[in-house]
This record gives C-alpha cells, sequence and structure tokens, in this order.
C-alpha cells in the first residue's frame, strides 16, 4: 500500500496573533490556532477524532475543544515534532485508526504564559556531561560542530552570515515577520558575539504563537467544501540520533536529516530538481546550509557558496525559508510546525512572499541540537 | 590545576547508576572510557549496554587522557557560576580511544584554540568533585601534572 497522496491538509492556520502574546497561556495558543485551522477547513471540533500535539498533552487540548478522539499523538521530540505528527497522521488515517487528525503547537516562548523554564534533567545525559563545561543552552551547543565545518570546507564567517541575510530579504516581504529590516554581512559580524563563530543575528528570534494543521484522507477531502485546495503528504520520514551533542555521529552533517530526508523523498518519489520551494528549521544560521547538504540538493561542503550566492534568495533556483524563518519570522521554542504552515501556505499559493508555481514544497525539522529530524515532501492536486 | 578555591555556584554532574563509577573514578583523577566486552566498542557517554551491538557485558578502561579538539565554540554568554571567564572555549576532544567528549580548554589564550589541536586531561577541582578538562600539550608544561 502506498501512502502517497493518500491524506491530505484540509486547513492549515496560525495562532492570531504571533510575537508577544503575553495575554494568552501556550495552551490557549494551541487551541487559537485549532480555531483557526478548524475554520480554515470548514468543519466543527465534533468533526475531528485524532489529536497530536508537543509540549501540551493533546488530552488536554482535545478536553479544551470537546473533542472525542479515537487517536492521540503526543510525541514530543522538539521542533520537529510536527513533521512526525504529520507523519504518523498519515498512516493513522490510511491505516483506519482515525479520520480527521488535528495537529496543534502553541508556545508562550517569550512570555513564559503557562510554560516552565527549559532545563535539562538532572539525570539526562546533557545535564551530566555537558552543563558542568557552562554553555548558555542551545546557542553554544547547536553550533559547537561549526567550527570543524569550516576547517573541513573552508566556509568563510562572511559566507555563514550570508544566510541571515538572505532571510532577512523574504522577511521584508512578509508582513507578519517580525524582524522586517534588510541586514548586510557587516551587521551580521558586528553584532554581539554569543558564542564564537555565532552573533546574535545568527540566531532565532523568541517568540509567543501557535500554529495547527487538519488532516484527512485524500478521499474525504475531495468531497469537503474547502476554501484553499487540498495540499496532499506526498512523503515523510524521520530519524534521531544522540541525545548529547558529543554523541553525534559527524560534526559537520546531521545522521537524522539525512535519513529522515531519503526516507520521505523516496515514498514520494520525487527528485531534487522536482522541488519548488525549500523550508528547513532554522534556529542558527548553520542549520540550513547543513539541510541543504543532507537533504542531498548540494553537494558536501558547498551548502555556503550556494546561499552566498543568491541561489536560496528571492529570484533564486531554490527559495528557501520564504517566511524569514526562525531567524526572522517567529520562533516560539519548536519552530517546525511554523515551516509546514509556509510549506502549505506556498503550494495553495497563498503565501505572503509567493513563489510562481509551487506544486512541491519540502519542509525538514530538528529537535534538540541535531538529536531529531523529520521532513515532509508536500504537493498540490497536479503532483498526483 | 589547583590554584583557585571551588566555585560553588559551578554546577557538578549528579551522577546515575549508568555514571557513577565513571564519574567517581574521575574523583580520583582517574579518566577511563566505558568499553563494549563482546564487540570491542569504546563508547561515550557511560551506560549499562553497548550502543553498537547490545551487549551487556561494559567495562570501564583506562584512558590515556590525549586527544584532539573537533571543534569549539569561545562562549561569550556565561550561565550563572561562570562569570568572569568569558570568553572561554568549550571544545569537543576526540579521545585517543575513539569517543568524543565535551569540556573547556584551560590554561590558553581562547584565540589560540583551533580545530585538531592535540590536548590532554587534567581534572579541575569543584568542591568535593572533580571535572575533566583539557590543556593544550606543549604548553609550557611537561608531562607532570
Amino acid at each position: 500500500m502506498s501512502l502517497r497522496g493518500a491524506v491530505a491538509i484540509v486547513g492549515a492556520a496560525e495562532s492570531t496573533e504571533l510575537g508577544k502574546v503575553p495575554h494568552m497561556s501556550a495552551l490557549q495558543l494551541h487551541v487559537d490556532a485549532a480555531l483557526n485551522a478548524l475554520a480554515d477547513a470548514g468543519i466543527s471540533p465534533s468533526e475531528v477524532d485524532g489529536v497530536a500535539c508537543a509540549g501540551e498533552s493533546p488530552v488536554d487540548v482535545a478536553d479544551y475543544l470537546g473533542i472525542v478522539p479515537e487517536y492521540l499523538d503526543g510525541t514530543n521530540v522538539g521542533g520537529s515534532s510536527y513533521m512526525l505528527h504529520v507523519r504518523h497522521a498519515m498512516a493513522a488515517i490510511s491505516a483506519g485508526l482515525c479520520e480527521t487528525v488535528l495537529v496543534t503547537h502553541g508556545e508562550s516562548g517569550r512570555s513564559r504564559v503557562g510554560m516552565t523554564t527549559w532545563r535539562p534533567a538532572p539525570q539526562s545525559a546533557m545535564a551530566q556531561l555537558e552543563m558542568p563545561y557552562g554553555p548558555i543552552g542551545a546557542p553554544a551547543l547547536f553550533p559547537i560542530g561549526v567550527r570543524r565545518y569550516m576547517a573541513e570546507y573552508g566556509m568563510t564567517a562572511e559566507q555563514l552570515a550570508m544566510v541571515p541575510v538572505v532571510q532577512r530579504q523574504w522577511a521584508a516581504m512578509n508582513p507578519r515577520a517580525k524582524l522586517r529590516d534588510p541586514i548586510t554581512v557587516a551587521d551580521v559580524l558586528a553584532s554581539p558575539v554569543i558564542a564564537d563563530p555565532v552573533h546574535l543575528l545568527h540566531c532565532c528570534l523568541v517568540t509567543d504563537g501557535g500554529g495547527a494543521l487538519v488532516l484527512t484522507s485524500a478521499e474525504r477531502a475531495r468531497s469537503m467544501d474547502l476554501a484553499a485546495p487540498p495540499v496532499y503528504v506526498l512523503g515523510a520520514g524521520e530519524s534521531s540520533e544522540s541525545s548529547v551533542v558529543q554523541g553525534l555521529e559527524s560534526l559537520t552533517s546531521s545522521r537524522a536529516i539525512r535519513l529522515g530526508g531519503e526516507r520521505a523523498f523516496a515514498q514520494a518519489g520525487v527528485g531534487h530538481g522536482e522541488v519548488d520551494h525549500l523550508m528547513i528549521y532554522d534556529a542558527f544560521a548553520h542549520v540550513p546550509l547543513y539541510g541543504l547538504e543532507d537533504l542531498g540538493f548540494v553537494g558536501r561542503g558547498e551548502a555556503p557558496a550556494f546561499v552566498a550566492d543568491g541561489n536560496t534568495a528571492p529570484g533564486g533556483r531554490l527559495p528557501l525559508n520564504t517566511n524569514g524563518g526562525g531567524l526572522a519570522y517567529t520562533h516560539t521554542g519548536m519552530y517546525g510546525m511554523f515551516a509546514i504552515q509556509e510549506s502549505v501556505r506556498q503550494v495553495r499559493g497563498q503565501a505572503p512572499a509567493q513563489v510562481d508555481g509551487v506544486d512541491v514544497s519540502v519542509c525538514t525539522g530538528v529537535g534538540g541540537m541535531f538529536m531529531s529530524s523529520g521532513t515532509l515532501v508536500l504537493g498540490s492536486e497536479a503532483t498526483l | 590545576m589547583s590554584q583557585s578555591s571551588p566555585e560553588p555556584a559551578m554546577p557538578v554532574s549528579r551522577p546515575t547508576p549508568d555514571t557513577a563509577e565513571w564519574f567517581e573514578r574521575i574523583d580520583r583523577e582517574e579518566l577511563t572510557v566505558p568499553r563494549c566486552g563482546t564487540c570491542g566498542h569504546h563508547f561515550l557517554y557511560p551506560r549499562m549496554c553497548c550502543p553498537r551491538c547490545g551487549s551487556r557485558e561494559v567495562a570501564l578502561v583506562p584512558a590515556s587522557g590525549r586527544g584532539t579538539i573537533a571543534s569549539f565554540v569561545l562562549n561569550n554568554r556565561p550561565p550563572p557560576g561562570f562569570e568572569g571567564q568569558t570568553p572561554y572555549a568549550i571544545a569537543l576532544v576526540d579521545l585517543e580511544e575513539g569517543p568524543r567528549m565535551m569540556a573547556q580548554v584551560r590554561g590558553v589564550d581562547p584565540a589560540e584554540v583551533t580545530v585538531d589541536l592535540p590536548v590532554r586531561a587534567v581534572f579541575e577541582p569543584r568542591g568535593e568533585r572533580r571535572v575533566v578538562q583539557f590543556e593544550v600539550v606543549g604548553n609550557g608544561q611537561e608531562e607532570s601534572s
């Protein structure tokens, strides 16, 4: 049984507000986005029989909305969780476990309403083997392989700085993006040093916000009265690796992105040349560079020049992170939902910085510091 | 590395059954790595089974303490306990035995830290405990410790 195109995204929306939303809790942001996505799909909560989310419990989200679920997915592997929720829903709907799955995200990343402070559990490998050395969380731990990458492939500081520069070019076209002013390489390198080679402008935002998706069978999608065309899940993949940075197989590549991506492309049956639009989780500037290589869009060591030469910028041949990404659009903490939202908008033809003729969009999420990854290949009706 | 009094706010590991013996040996200034008795794989972090073959035949074997810097950052934003030291090098060190571990590189101008630099383990007192750190080999300090 091929699951390619068997399931469609029929509702997709973000929270009503993004950025600083101190009057809503994380759970409310899940629900606000869910109500918007359900309205987008033209259905009521009573028509949902599956709930998936991370951060909050799917039990709490279902109860809040009065949903009586037959399917629950509480997979929480950080920012890539939502790619996995979509993949699992794809299997569950196809297998007949449920018919319509609501995937929700909400985080009060900035205002911290209804959130606890992130700190690795004392018994975790990270707390025991990495915290004693004084990293200031993700900004020091996530990019720690970048020097290795520079040494092996000759990436310059200027090339790395081009990632946020290009993403601001996209953000400038998106009214919902938080950081819309253009920046230069010099601006990036003059911004405060966080954990050299990482400067402030290499780091993602910290925002409040939410997002939600409604998935159902392709068959049911065709019978629905939808405001926007269904977006089909052509392929999906997921993987994980070490729970500590020191245990990652490579410092210049992500095994989890590579394996998840291979599976997604194989299931979708699309070649890289058929991909019109790409989203790669950008908690930090180097992550899209690793992603471009690990997903196979460019060869090893080629991503920095590929970005610096404008290939991923407006007008380039592979538009990347067209909402402005986590570096300029929004980043609540588990950003993956927003990457999927932008892929859906691009395939629907509704993105603020719309790329011409997007039939196939790929979005890749990352959890932790390259510890998990999920990739989705989404397609329009024309791709089936 | 015995100059200053320990900074109480700096975190020390709270060992678990998986890691207790490894940390106890570090407290005795002995660096070891877990080795699989079935397939011979050396690995970190310490755990009750081999992540390559699943065997429970795991024992701690002495490590030479020698390694090379695989990568590093120079941290400028200190968490509590690390104020006044910035910038400091947080490195991933490839041990001679194979596994990679995180530590700071001490006793060197952070600007002189580079990828592939040879280093050796030293034991930093932190309260009653010891924390493994690394020094650059040949940095004006002979093999004495």
